[in-house]
């Protein structure tokens, strides 16, 4: 095969992930099966080392495939299959057109030093249990947050902009759609991220992959003892310098035809551009592997000191007006996602006695905080398949080691009692898979009652909202003054799905709410009796 | 007072208000003069068989779909579609039934058939799991979605009481005949649900409602427009732990089917099926008090069937 062709068949590889990765985070229809995203994500390179460490299990093994593949052929993960990755290679493409700019980019030094620290400081964090560093700087997770903080809102907004005129004309294809707002806390993080990501790919091509992504640099390492590595024939090099100045991650060397093969993320510009077909990729001609960068390195007297990378008067505007558009986007954004469906008017009587919450509620399938706030990367993929929309992304809820994972959030919905979703797609094992049976007795947190804050001990007048949406009975309506019935909850049946609480009209404090397990349990079964009534079909009692 | 003009007094402002209505309906409403239905009973219940059957029999007493559905207008079906549940628990109304009803307005010559419901689980989940969206598809009618409040329009309520004013979806303004098919079962708040209480699945802000006197809120919103017809499912029916229920314990096989005109009249004698004396029930006595129809069953003209 032509090596030259690789490009292009790079390039739709690479799409495809793009295009169904952002469908997966943007899908507020909830359209794709959880079947499917789970196979999807599967080869996803940081959630599947963490899930390896949660489960055993042919679903956690999607890094061993990728291990595979990068001592095969180098970072085609990068290149193909890290949705970031390619975020960032339209970024440049587009930035590239725009500027007209032929020869974007030039060799630059590796940031050694600071890349393997990254990876190191993440690595230690896990060892010591935490997963914070990780979920900062995992590329599929930071996309997550992307499309989720900043795509869904657009999209959302277009489909609701779009969506009613289609139905005032009887057409329901689109419907219009309503999400709990994101607070702007939350967004904060992902923000800087999303500016400092694109940043660099307008600037530097891939200096994000190369010096700040753990999962790059890891990858980069073991691909210096791939199969198939890039390498300049030098008999046939011209010295042309075009392979140098089409590398996105300014690792070619054309003056001493050098190849920093551990910062190559395989996007195969320079097999497609070389005139002189001096570019190969092919097995290594037994050359000298050095695991040291210098050795990569130009000798000082051969570095051109004047060239730097890519300037350019544009960029500093595209810049500007790059971070012009997010702040608008950023600020934009509850207008898009409609407020919630709080609908109730002000209530006549504030409520006085605060809720008692010691725990946050972690997803049902989280076995534990411990469990769940060490294993998840807050990549947001269950926020968007929640079809209740009770899953939120969390600021400080879990304290700063689970920064921005999402927790329950009984005010945005309540956990549907049949649902299994999130612990489906759940690609890091954070939330394991519950089946139908054991989620009705997954019990993440308990209900409080406190009567006094009650409509029905208030205002006399009947209620019972909670009691209506409980799934297991555990809040059940009990004689009161005269007709009246209260409620009354039982603790050892509830799951702490929080119907009562989202359905609760009192406020600001809710008269029921649930109370996070630290460690999950297993509910009772309600106890129910099997009503028994002949019927006799001949007989109408009017 | 006559449908229409009930419908100008309580509807305009909702009308005026309203985005653009492109129902052929929402014409009717205004110009064409509706029927007066002429049946040869006031209520007629069938015991003993599938929903199906006894959908066929009752109809067929009743003079025909044709009595409320004319060649080319468009037909509401309403079932009661709240809970992302299994038919086996008796929780949403029986999917069989709502395809026959959807297949007999299509027979009488309707232009279209729609269902929806303001569900109180997640809708996509409730109208997959209650088999009614397969059940809607295979009559070939279409069910569109209830839960934004987009599709709300707001409309006055001149005889509430409590109840003056409520954001009633878009499609019950915009089509020409409102088929009501609830199904009955136990209820905690509002001690049964069967046609009237049905009704608060076609508005946006009943916590409302649970707020502020819920039983009279029911009774209010019957004035504001009455289902042409009313089919009440009784064939698997709730017993306790309603209105979710917790499992198939709870169900009792009623085997039976009510169909009225009238909603009170409808709900007065499903809830003597389901063992309640309809005045014990606070809003079917309030909406009888209020004249929104009648529970008093010893003077209607009664069909009764086994099957
Ligand atoms: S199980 Fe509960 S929290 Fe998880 S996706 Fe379903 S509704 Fe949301
Ligand atoms: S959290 Fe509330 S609604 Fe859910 S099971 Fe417990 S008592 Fe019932
Ligand atoms: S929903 Fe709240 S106010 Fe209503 S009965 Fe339950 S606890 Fe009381």
């Amino acid at each position: 095969m032509q090596t030259r062709y690789l490009k292009s068949f790079r390039v739709i590889i690479s799409l495809f992930f793009l295009v169904v990765s952002t469908l997966i985070f943007i899908d507020f229809r909830n359209s794709f099966s959880e079947g499917f995203i789970s196979s999807f994500l599967f080869l996803q390179f940081a959630p599947s080392v963490v899930k390896v460490l949660q489960v055993a299990g042919l679903s956690a093994l999607g890094f061993l495939v990728i291990l595979l593949l990068t001592m095969l052929f180098g970072r085609v993960y990068c290149s193909t299959i890290c949705p970031l990755g390619i975020f960032q290679d339209v970024v440049s493409w587009l930035s590239v057109k725009l500027r007209r700019k032929k020869w974007p980019y030039r060799y630059a030094k590796p940031h050694t030093v600071l890349r393997y620290s990254l990876l190191g400081l993440t690595v230690v964090f896990m060892l010591f249990g935490s997963i914070l560093i990780l979920s900062l700087l995992d590329p599929y997770s930071n996309f997550g947050r992307f499309v989720t903080y900043f795509g869904k809102p657009v999209a959302l907004g277009l489909n609701n902009w779009v969506a009613p005129m289609l139905v005032s004309g009887g057409v329901y294809t689109l419907y219009p759609v309503t999400l709990p707002a994101i607070r702007w806390e939350v967004m904060l993080f992902p923000l800087l991220m999303l500016v400092l990501v694109v940043w660099l790919s307008l600037k530097y091509g891939r200096l994000y992959c190369n010096t700040v992504c753990p999962v790059g640099t890891l990858l980069g390492y073991l691909s210096r003892f791939s199969l198939l590595q890039i390498y300049i024939d030098e008999q046939a090099c011209s010295k042309c310098g075009r392979c140098d100045r089409v590398c996105k991650s300014s690792c070619m060397s054309f003056r001493d035809g050098s190849v920093d093969f551990s910062r190559c993320v395989a996007c195969y510009n320079c097999l497609k551009i070389c005139p002189d077909n001096a570019v190969k990729y092919s097995a290594r001609h037994g050359r000298k592997i050095s695991l040291i960068d210098k050795d990569y390195l130009p000798s000082p007297e051969k570095i051109d000191v004047t060239a730097k990378p890519a300037e350019n008067p544009v960029v500093d505007d595209s810049k500007r007006s790059f971070i012009l558009t997010s702040l608008l986007v950023f600020f934009g954004i509850n207008r898009f996602a409609r407020a919630g469906t709080d609908d109730i008017p002000e209530p006549e009587q504030d409520t006085t006695i605060p809720e008692k919450k010691n725990y946050p509620v972690s997803p049902p399938g989280s076995v534990s905080l411990k469990h769940f706030n060490s294993a998840c990367t807050a990549c947001t993929l269950c926020v968007g398949v929640c079809p209740t929309h009770v899953l939120q992304p969390s600021l400080l809820e879990y304290g700063v080691g689970g920064f921005l994972q999402p927790h329950m959030d009984f005010h945005a919905g309540f956990c549907n009692f049949d649902c299994t979703s999130c612990g489906e797609v759940c690609p890091t094992g954070a939330i394991l898979p519950l089946s139908v049976d054991d989620k009705h007795v997954a019990q993440i947190g308990v209900v409080k009652f406190e009567r006094e804050n009650c409509v029905v001990y208030t205002d006399n007048t009947s209620c019972g909202a909670c009691s209506e949406h409980c799934p297991t009975r555990a809040c059940d309506m009990v004689p009161y003054i005269g007709e009246l019935t209260i409620p009354e909850v039982d603790e050892s049946t509830c799951i702490g799905c929080g119907a009562c609480e989202y359905i609760c009209p009192t406020r600001p404090y809710r008269a029921i709410y649930v109370d996070g397990n630290p460690i999950h349990k297993t509910a009772e079964r309600p106890k129910t009796e099997r009503v028994e009534q002949e019927v006799d079909y001949e007989d109408f009692p009017f | 007072m006559k449908r229409r003009d009930f419908l100008r007094k309580s509807v305009g402002a909702g009308f005026v208000a309203g985005t653009t209505l492109s129902f052929t309906g929402y014409n009717k409403l205004f110009g064409a003069e509706l029927p007066e239905t002429d049946t040869p009973y006031d209520l007629v219940a069938v015991r003993g068989g599938e929903p199906e059957a006894m959908f066929d029999k009752a109809i067929e007493a009743m003079g025909g779909m044709g009595n409320w559905v004319k060649p080319n207008q468009s037909v509401l079906v309403k079932p009661n579609i709240g809970w992302d549940v299994i038919p086996e628990r008796g929780a949403n109304t029986n999917p069989g039934l709502v395809r026959r009803v959807i297949e007999k307005c299509y027979e009488a010559g309707a232009s279209e058939v729609v269902v929806f419901d303001h569900t109180c689980d997640n809708w996509r989940r409730s109208y997959q799991n209650s088999g009614i969206e397969a059940a809607v598809n295979a009559a070939g009618g279409r069910i569109l979605p209830g839960n934004d409040e987009s599709f709300y329009r707001d409309v006055k309520v001149p005889q509430g009481r409590q109840l003056k004013e409520a954001k009633v979806h878009e499609l019950v303004l915009n089509t020409d005949v409102f088929i009501n098919v609830p199904v009955l079962k136990h209820h905690g708040g509002a001690q049964i649900t069967i046609s009237l209480k049905n009704l608060m699945g076609i508005i946006w802000d009943r916590r409302w409602w649970h707020r502020n006197n819920l039983q009279q809120c029911i009774a209010d919103f019957g004035t504001w427009r009455k289902p042409d017809l009313n089919i009440v499912d009784a064939y698997r029916v709730m017993m306790q732990n309603g209105p979710r229920g917790v499992s198939e314990d709870d169900i009792v096989m009623m085997r039976s089917l009510v169909i009225s005109p009238d909603m009170v009249a409808a709900d007065a004698a499903s809830a003597r099926l389901f063992g309640a004396e309809p005045h014990q029930i606070g809003h079917i006595r309030i909406a009888h008090e209020m004249g929104v129809g009648t529970m008093e069953l010893e003077n209607l003209s009664i069909h009764r069937i086994v099957v």
